[in-house]
């Protein structure tokens, strides 16, 4: 069981709020991602609900329970940090068995636990190395082996992945998915990379400035974002955002339109404009378009390898049945 | 180091350091080994000629060569241990974050800047005086009898000062030891069900052990070797008298250079030996 809920939880570092009043319920056996810039709230979201930090008001029940005043190793959670926090002077076994160590577990089950881990995780070769003959990805499912043994109700991820290289972290995220998939237990996961938000979570909470601007799944943000934060922070490349004169076309402030929701035609589009730096990834081809008569610059995507350079003259036709649409609040219209 | 050209450059740079670093060593060295085995009474006839290795001998059997290497182990070992666990617990209350963290640093500090004589002359007359001193004011204060520490606690008086000294040296060596500790390890030990003592052993202590083996290396050599300290206050008497104090005594007080100069022989073979063991243990420890 993993069920946490925040209620009304405020945080404040002197006089400064970074948290307002923040209402929030994550179900059992969901994967959450946190997602929003750096700055934003996420990791002390995140340190509230493992405990590390003490909220200011408000409550978090987990499973039902109040777990506001419980001291961290009391809440059932375990935690993955950024920077692994791997103990080095011990081997990888006694890493992973520290947590049952404490709670001391017999010694039998703790060498079943760390041996069963230690398979899950394809660390059974390395269990009497230290950390430090370890590469990051061994490290970070080092890490990850620590926090299973213990059987927690929830794990938390502090941006575990973003010590690693780009291939590795590919890798990594597609075992954190397989492994949740495997223990269908909760997961929270904090992350500025919407990429891992929108690949793993069921559930995602996008954050800004201590704000939850939309909860809801990967797909549900995409299709639907709330505000014009969430629609320009979700996807990739980023939503085309216009103002002005062609928003106006639309009785909106602010229209959305996503880079691949826009074609390029031979002639007579709605925009036409000059290619800038077009971005070459073989399945599919960004162009950042200058020169239409708008206010921004604007990014399409096309698929495949479309042969257009630098200073070419472009023609493009939004398609209008994707258009997102914004009021003067940033709010959505629907 | 790259080219022929350059690497031998710096060792022609290099040379006038080494060469005034190997004199300065090899020179005193070759002085006291030449004396060791020579009869050489500076008041009763000067140089007599060779000896052998009577001067060896007769060091050793002197009743006070022991006693006098038990002295100098008993102020290295209490030393040492005073200030490491001290140390430990002073780096870490400094490392909490408070008002004023700079001065009391600072303070803290302070004693080993303090010249050893001039500390240990402060602490005799200032502190251990059993007529003036602050401790027999403290002892009348709760009407107890002044303890005349330098003749009566010899050993722990001065273990005591040399600890004052020291432990400035060994918090600072510690304090910087705890500021890397990356505090996500704390935390992670934290939410794995540790409390505060088991934080201290299986973390806080193993993160310190380089730390603490290099403050143990640099003390004992140091450490070995302290001679003002006893000088100024019992003057190697009430069982105070260490190895180093023993030779000054054989040279400077019984005039016997050639003695003394075989006493300093075997102070290089002790030194060495601790010096190799502590060298092993320290390896051991900066390799991980």
């Amino acid at each position: 069981m993993g069920q946490i809920q925040l209620k009304q939880v405020t945080k404040s570092f002197g006089e400064v709020q970074v948290i307002p009043p923040l209402d929030l319920t994550i179900e059992d056996g969901e994967f959450t991602v946190f997602v929003g810039p750096s700055g934003c709230g996420k990791s002390t979201l995140l340190r509230l609900i493992a405990g590390l930090e003490d909220i200011s008001s408000g409550h978090i029940e987990i499973d039902g329970k109040d777990a506001t005043d419980l001291v961290p190793a009391k809440r059932g959670l375990a935690m993955v940090f950024q920077s692994y926090a791997l103990y080095p002077h011990m081997s990888v076994r006694k890493n992973i068995a520290f947590p049952l160590r404490m709670a001391k577990m017999d010694q039998a089950e703790i060498t079943r636990r760390v041996e069963s881990a230690a398979s899950v995780l394809n660390l059974t070769d390395y269990l009497d190395r230290r950390p430090g003959q370890l590469s990051g990805g061994q490290r970070q499912r080092v890490a990850i082996g620590r926090a299973i043994v213990r059987e927690p109700a929830a794990f938390l991820f502090d941006e575990p992945l973003s010590n690693l290289d780009a291939a590795l972290r590919v890798g990594m995220r597609l075992e954190i998915s397989e492994l949740h998939k495997r223990l269908e237990t909760t997961m929270i996961y904090v992350t500025h990379d919407q990429v891992e938000a929108m690949t793993m979570a069921d559930k995602i909470v996008v954050l800004q400035a201590g704000v939850i601007e939309q909860v809801g799944s990967p797909l549900e943000l995409y299709r639907a974002p709330r505000n014009t934060f969430v629609a320009g922070f979700i996807g990739s490349p980023k939503m085309n955002l216009l103002t002005g004169a062609e928003a106006a076309k639309y009785d909106a402030t602010t229209i959305g339109i996503r880079p691949e929701h826009i074609d390029v035609v031979e002639a007579d589009g709605a925009w036409q404009g000059t290619v800038g730096v077009a971005e070459h990834l073989g399945s599919d081809t960004f162009f950042h378009i200058h020169n239409t008569g708008l206010a921004e610059t604007i990014t399409v995507r096309a698929i495949g390898d479309v042969n257009l350079k630098h200073g070419d003259t472009i023609h493009l036709t939004p398609r209008a049945e994707e258009i997102h649409r914004f009021d003067g609040q940033g709010l959505r219209i629907e | 180091m790259a080219t022929k050209a350059s690497r031998s450059a710096a060792r022609v740079m290099m040379a006038p350091a080494v060469i005034l670093l190997l004199g300065w060593m090899l020179v005193p060295l070759m002085m006291t080994l030449w004396f060791s085995f020579r009869t050489y009474l500076p008041l009763r006839g000067g140089d007599l000629g060779w000896t052998g290795f009577d001067n060896y001998v007769r060091f050793v059997t002197s009743s006070a060569f022991w006693p006098a290497v038990q002295t100098t182990l008993i102020i290295v070992l209490s030393v040492l241990v005073i200030t490491v666990v001290l140390g430990i617990f002073l780096a870490m209350l400094l490392d909490q974050p408070m008002w004023g963290q700079g001065i009391v640093r600072i303070l803290v500090i302070a004693p080993f800047f303090v010249m050893p004589t001039v500390s240990a002359l402060v602490w005799k007359n200032m502190f251990m005086d059993p007529v003036n001193g602050i401790f027999s004011h403290i002892w009348r204060f709760f009407g107890a009898d002044p303890v005349s520490w330098l003749s009566d606690a010899a050993m722990p008086s001065i273990i005591m000062i040399v600890s004052w000294q020291w432990l400035p040296f060994a918090t600072l060596i510690l304090l910087t030891a705890i500021q890397s500790l990356d505090s996500e390890q704390l935390e992670a030990a934290e939410m794995d069900g540790a409390p505060k003592v088991q934080r201290f052993f299986y973390i806080i202590l193993p993160h310190l052990a380089r730390a603490i083996t290099i403050v143990i290396l640099i003390q004992t050599i140091f450490l070995l070797a302290i001679f003002a300290e006893i000088f100024v206050t019992t003057g190697g008497a009430f069982g105070t008298r260490t190895l180093s104090y023993l030779i000054f005594q054989r040279v400077l007080e019984s005039q016997n250079i050639g003695l003394g100069s075989a006493g300093g022989v075997y102070a290089i073979i002790l030194a060495n030996i601790v010096a190799i063991f502590l060298m092993r243990i320290v390896g051991k420890n900066l390799d991980n």
